[in-house]
């Protein structure tokens, strides 16, 4: 059925077009009344699914993370209103024919311009975090070793060549690190690619056979924080688990001079970190608490 | 050039014509050399691709209900989801838009009796039917298929890592569809640059015609190169060579780079044509032009350009890539993506909006694509890629941009399956189908952006430690089996349709294009007459030479043309 071959062309200029304006001015005012608190609304800003983390690193990728959601949520909840809208609004009433606009200069430079605009802003903060997040400290005050293997870990600290946790699968190995220092982290795989992730840093880097990455972290929170290889590296890769457990740095010192191997670094670790752990129910956490929501 | 035009009706509507030019029945569909025959062998074969990959994803999420899945081994778990992703992404979304919808509409778009290179067409399907048998094979051999994921990382695609018969099959399958496709790219070129009718100038191209150009010239640059990688790799695993093999001096890194260098463009690709589908659907059902079609061309030329400059946004936690450049050229796509956005607005305002199946599906397209799109901004951010990178996260994020395709898809189908059959789909089916396909994808994608921020690794055959991840994952297990569920509703909606009457005639949806001026289903070499064409709708312009599209900066409505500026005696 040629359904509208016949039709007569409307009167384009009738009362429609005027109508139509009005209502999406109130509808504009409407969105701009909702999208307005939760501009102001920027000291208590949710955290959209993510945290802030336990790293240096991580509260300022968390911040991040909390700009680009809002302004994702507001260029997305706009687009996604103008596409609701003009699917409804314009619904078919009729079977005139609407005017045949194509071309409208302005609206056109508005909508290259303003994205380029934002897209600038977006590239600069990212720029400003990702900057620090990887620079490397030159002289460390802590190092260690991550090698990765299929399916599991060996930790290692180099000035303690008797100190190395190895660890398969669900014997879970433990990586300790201090905190309120930086950490250098050298990363490399002995087999295929591993992901190195820690869930409460917010961040992640391959462990790849030849090549050596390093990255610094600055724990700044006690605790223990259960993590996993990230990328797919074979049967196992569900299962490739491994625990960060951050201590105070005199006691990780103390700890790595005391130890004579492995096991023993990770009692003492273990041990320290329960001690800073009911310590810390007390009033350790405040600078976190505080840095979780406002840092 | 015709100077008539009288639009196909029953005075040509000649069946026997036909049967003339060929065999009939099962020998025409092996040796036809007819891109509309090419084209819906095509269609049906990756659509069969997409049930099966889809039951993959089934299984998939069946096991991830509960936190120690016993549905799959885990083996079984690694060899789901790397055949999921490569018989979607391989076997399905490219070859269903270029090989087939394409392939059956672009040479109709552009007045066209045929593609360039009819038999190279027909060796492009085979090929591709053959490499997609083959992979599949991969579950028959010992060790079973390719386990390495649809990325085949090396050295875990190596031969040490993955000994099976299944990585060599996934290896020649990925060879043979990649000569297909290449033979497709330089067909659509070759058709587009040369086969125009009298009066078709590039900027009176149908949308979907300029994307599939677009398309076809990503392809030749994109997968010589991923070809090029396969064989390498091919060659460590079998001839001795160490390319990828870093105990030996090679460089796993090469891979990543080469795979993604087809990889990226890859994504426009498979993207690429959905977009032009939806650009063709949403005008026809608003009854408008396409808002500020040459922006939409420039839009389109400008994504695929940047998307050769940005595959290191895959490497961002490889430590072994410059940043900020391919953190910027991915910001820079949204640029031209977002005028797409606004195009497609602008399409649909002031128009008169038809809620067909199809018009249903475009706009499904545009609000799964745009989410795919925002958190596609977010991670190209290199920090906020590091905290997500190989989470939920980015699997939430790229199947929003898959599922919108799979939505345009389906948008395509119901908008041109009367064109190619003659029939409508049942729209009540269609829409009960959008419904579930929508809201699926939907509930499908949210949860797993939840998952990777708290944490969630992909490809986990199991999460033992983390119980509490269940409900997200349960409800993730549901948006997919209502996908599934749809895709249930298209194959009864389709088998249904082969009872129905041939009443769709040649122009049911009062649409733009040179497809709409032949006959449901168009005859051998496709037209009995030709309109003129003063315009990318030259369809339209038949049908409503007192409508043409407005000029520039015509805003005053006075000026609603009433003489017939492009009408025809």
């Amino acid at each position: 059925m040629l359904e509208g071959v016949n039709d007569p062309v409307d009167n384009p200029g009738s009362g429609l077009v005027r109508s139509r304006t009005s209502r999406t001015r109130r509808n504009l005012g409407l969105a701009a009344l909702v999208l307005t608190p939760l501009l102001l609304s920027s000291c208590t800003v949710p955290g959209f699914g993510a945290a802030s983390g336990v790293t240096d690193a991580s509260h300022k990728t968390y911040k991040l993370w909390q700009g680009f959601m809002i302004t994702g949520l507001i260029v997305g909840g706009l687009t996604l209103f103008l596409i609701v809208y003009a699917a409804l609004r314009y619904r078919r009433k009729s079977d005139a024919i609407p005017r045949q606009t194509q071309y409208v200069t302005w609206i056109e430079i508005l909508y290259t311009v303003i994205p380029t605009i934002i897209v600038g802003v977006l590239f600069y903060v990212t720029i400003v975090v990702e900057n620090p997040e990887v620079a490397r400290v030159a002289h460390p005050p802590a190092k260690i070793n991550v090698v990765a293997f299929q399916w599991g870990w060996r930790f290692s600290y180099p000035g303690y060549p008797n100190i190395s946790t190895v660890g398969q699968t669900t014997q879970n190995p433990v990586m300790v690190m201090p905190v309120g220092e930086t950490d250098a982290v050298t990363l490399t795989s002995l087999d295929v690619i591993h992901g190195f992730y820690v869930k409460e840093f917010n961040y992640s880097e391959y462990a790849q056979p030849g090549v050596t990455n390093r990255f610094d972290v600055h724990v700044d929170t006690v605790g223990s924080y259960q993590s996993q290889c990230t990328q797919l590296c074979g049967l196992y890769h569900s299962l490739m688990y491994f625990k960060v457990v951050a201590i105070p740095a005199a006691d990780y010192h103390a700890c790595l001079t005391s130890a004579s191997d492995g096991p023993t670094f990770v009692a003492c670790a273990e041990k320290a970190l329960a001690t800073a752990g009911s310590q810390m129910t007390a009033n350790v956490r405040p600078t976190q608490g505080a840095l979780s929501h406002h840092g | 050039m015709v100077d008539v035009l009288e639009p196909q009706t029953a005075a040509h509507d000649d069946h026997g014509h036909d049967e003339h030019h060929g065999p009939s029945g099962i020998m025409n569909w092996l040796t036809s050399t007819d891109h509309k025959v090419i084209g819906l062998n095509y269609t049906v074969t990756s659509i069969i691709m997409l049930v099966i990959g889809g039951a993959f994803a089934m299984l998939i999420r069946a096991q991830l209900t509960t936190p120690n899945g016993s549905v799959v081994t885990l083996a079984q778990y690694n060899e789901l989801f790397t055949m999921h992703g490569s018989v979607m992404i391989y076997l399905f979304a490219g070859p269903f838009a270029f090989g087939g919808l394409a392939n059956y509409m672009v040479p109709i778009q552009i007045g066209a009796p045929d593609m360039a290179f009819p038999r190279l067409n027909a060796l492009s399907y085979w090929l591709y039917l053959t490499g997609s048998i083959t992979m599949l094979l991969g579950f028959a051999v010992a060790g079973g298929a390719a386990n390495f994921g649809w990325v085949g990382y090396a050295p875990l695609s190596d031969a040490l890592n993955a000994p099976g018969a299944g990585a060599d099959l996934w290896i020649g399958a990925l060879l043979l569809t990649g000569f297909s496709a290449i033979f497709t790219g330089v067909n659509l070129v070759a058709t587009i640059f040369y086969l125009r009718a009298p009066g078709m100038t590039m900027f009176r191209m149908p949308i979907f015609t300029w994307n599939m150009l677009v398309t076809g010239i990503l392809i030749l640059l994109a997968f010589p190169v991923l070809t090029a990688g396969l064989v390498m790799l091919y060659a460590d695993r079998h001839f001795g060579t160490h390319i990828y093999d870093a105990n030996h001096g090679g460089v796993p890194i090469l891979w990543q780079n080469i795979f993604w260098f087809w990889g990226h463009p890859e994504v426009y690709i498979l993207a690429l044509p959905f977009f032009g589908m939806v650009t063709e659907i949403i005008p026809v059902f608003s009854r408008k032009p396409l808002f500020g079609y040459k922006g939409m061309v420039f839009a389109t030329i400008a994504i695929a350009a940047l998307s050769t400059g940005v595959w290191a946004h895959h490497m961002f936690t490889t430590g072994t890539v410059l940043l900020p450049f391919f953190s910027f050229m991915t910001y820079l796509i949204s640029i031209p993506t977002g005028i797409k956005f606004f195009n497609w607005i602008g399409s649909m305002w002031g128009g008169q909006i038809r809620f067909t199946a199809a018009m249903l599906f475009a706009i499904g397209f545009l609000i799964t694509f745009l989410i795919g799109g925002i958190t596609g901004i977010i991670l190209a951010s290199p920090p906020l890629d590091f905290f997500t990178h190989d989470t939920y996260f980015v699997v939430a994020h790229f199947h929003s941009v898959v599922m919108a395709l799979v939505i345009g898809a389906m948008a395509g189908l119901y908008y041109w399956f009367p064109k190619i059959t003659g029939r409508f789909l049942n729209e009540r089916i269609g829409k009960a189908q959008f419904w579930f396909l929508f809201l699926g994808s939907t509930i499908f994608t949210m949860p797993g952006y939840l998952l990777g921020l708290k944490g969630m690794p992909r490809r986990m055959a199991v999460y033992t430690l983390h119980p509490e991840w269940q409900h997200l994952n349960t409800l993730s297990s549901v948006g997919a089996w209502m996908i599934g569920f749809s895709t249930i509703l298209f194959v009864i909606n389709a088998v249904k349709t082969t009872r129905s009457p041939k009443t769709a005639g040649p122009n049911p949806w009062d649409a733009h294009t040179l497809e709409w001026f032949t006959t449901s289903p168009p005859p051998h070499h496709n037209f009995y007459a030709l309109p003129n064409i003063r315009s990318e709708r030259p369809t339209w312009d038949y049908y409503h030479p007192d409508a043409p599209a407005l000029t520039h900066d015509d805003h005053d409505p006075s000026h609603m043309p009433n003489a017939a500026k492009g009408a025809t005696k």
